[in-house]
């Protein structure tokens, strides 16, 4: 049986984990949203027309701080994997990101999250513990 | 909510969806041939570089973010989460036909749920439209 405190450690881990996945996919998604569609910004032909919309996306500070999460949420990750069974953090780091993301796309995102996503996302959070068992 | 998708922005999607799993599933093949990386063998992870497998599955997830942040740029995060979490159902699914693995009846279960989750929203407008929000935002320069 798992100790008290041990239990606390692992979903301390896994909340922060989660928290740092959710918060850079929000704010990548923001600083998308911002910039609006990508292929707008394309100038010129081929290869060099992708300039514009990755100096653009470069250039967002919203973007880099996403970025920033999104990093520290990968070393997080390996940091828990050496305290936490994959087969415990993978689902419950998995579920918890798919949930958190739709509330905080609804608070912060303001996206009209209505039934039909709500239960799309409860589907996706126990259809992905399900999947990593 | 008014905006539909183009074929184009559909074929981003089963981008979004195909990269990141075949990505992940290459790396994880890459990383077993070369060998179990830690601190004291740091060396490993640039002789990892020149495994095929490692770099095929790095220029996919290449392709995975880029097309992932394309699809955000059009659509709204939780229109798009159902693809990114399609990746798990492509991975159970070559590891059930390409691997020959067994997969269980609660995989099989996450499958269906994962697969009902996209059909939900597929077919839904793909984009929350905030008007004042966004000439308020094209001018603030972010």
């Amino acid at each position: 049986m798992m100790h008290s405190s041990t239990i606390v450690r692992t979903w301390s881990c896994i909340v922060f984990v989660a928290a740092l996945a959710i918060s850079g996919e929000c704010l990548i998604a923001a600083a998308m949203r911002r910039l609006g569609d990508l292929d707008r910004l394309r100038t010129g032909t081929g290869l060099r027309s992708y300039l514009g919309p990755i100096g653009a996306v470069l250039s967002s500070p919203i973007f880099l701080i996403g970025a920033l999460c999104m990093a520290l949420n990968f070393f997080a990750m390996l940091f828990t994997l050496s305290l936490i069974d994959l087969s415990l953090a993978a689902p419950a780091i998995g579920s918890l990101t798919y949930v958190g993301n739709a509330i905080a796309a609804k608070l912060f995102l303001h996206e009209n999250v209505d039934r039909r996503r709500w239960l799309a996302t409860s589907f996706l959070a126990v259809g992905v513990v399900l999947v990593s068992r | 909510m008014t905006h539909r998708l183009k074929a184009s922005q559909y074929a981003i999607l089963i981008c979004v969806m195909l990269t990141a799993s075949v990505g992940d599933t290459l790396l994880s093949r890459g990383m077993a041939q070369v060998g179990p990386v830690d601190l004291h063998h740091l060396g490993l992870l640039w002789h990892a570089l020149f495994n095929p497998f490692v770099d095929f599955g790095i220029i996919l997830l290449i392709f995975f973010f880029a097309s992932y942040m394309t699809a955000l740029s059009w659509a709204d995060l939780t229109f798009v989460m159902p693809a990114t979490a399609f990746g798990y159902v492509v991975v159970a699914l070559l590891s059930r036909f390409w691997l020959h693995e067994h997969l269980s009846v609660y995989r099989w279960i996450g499958i269906l749920l994962i697969t009902s989750a996209v059909g939900f929203v597929a077919n839904s407008p793909s984009r929350t439209e905030h008007p004042g929000l966004d000439v308020m935002d094209s001018n603030t320069g972010l």
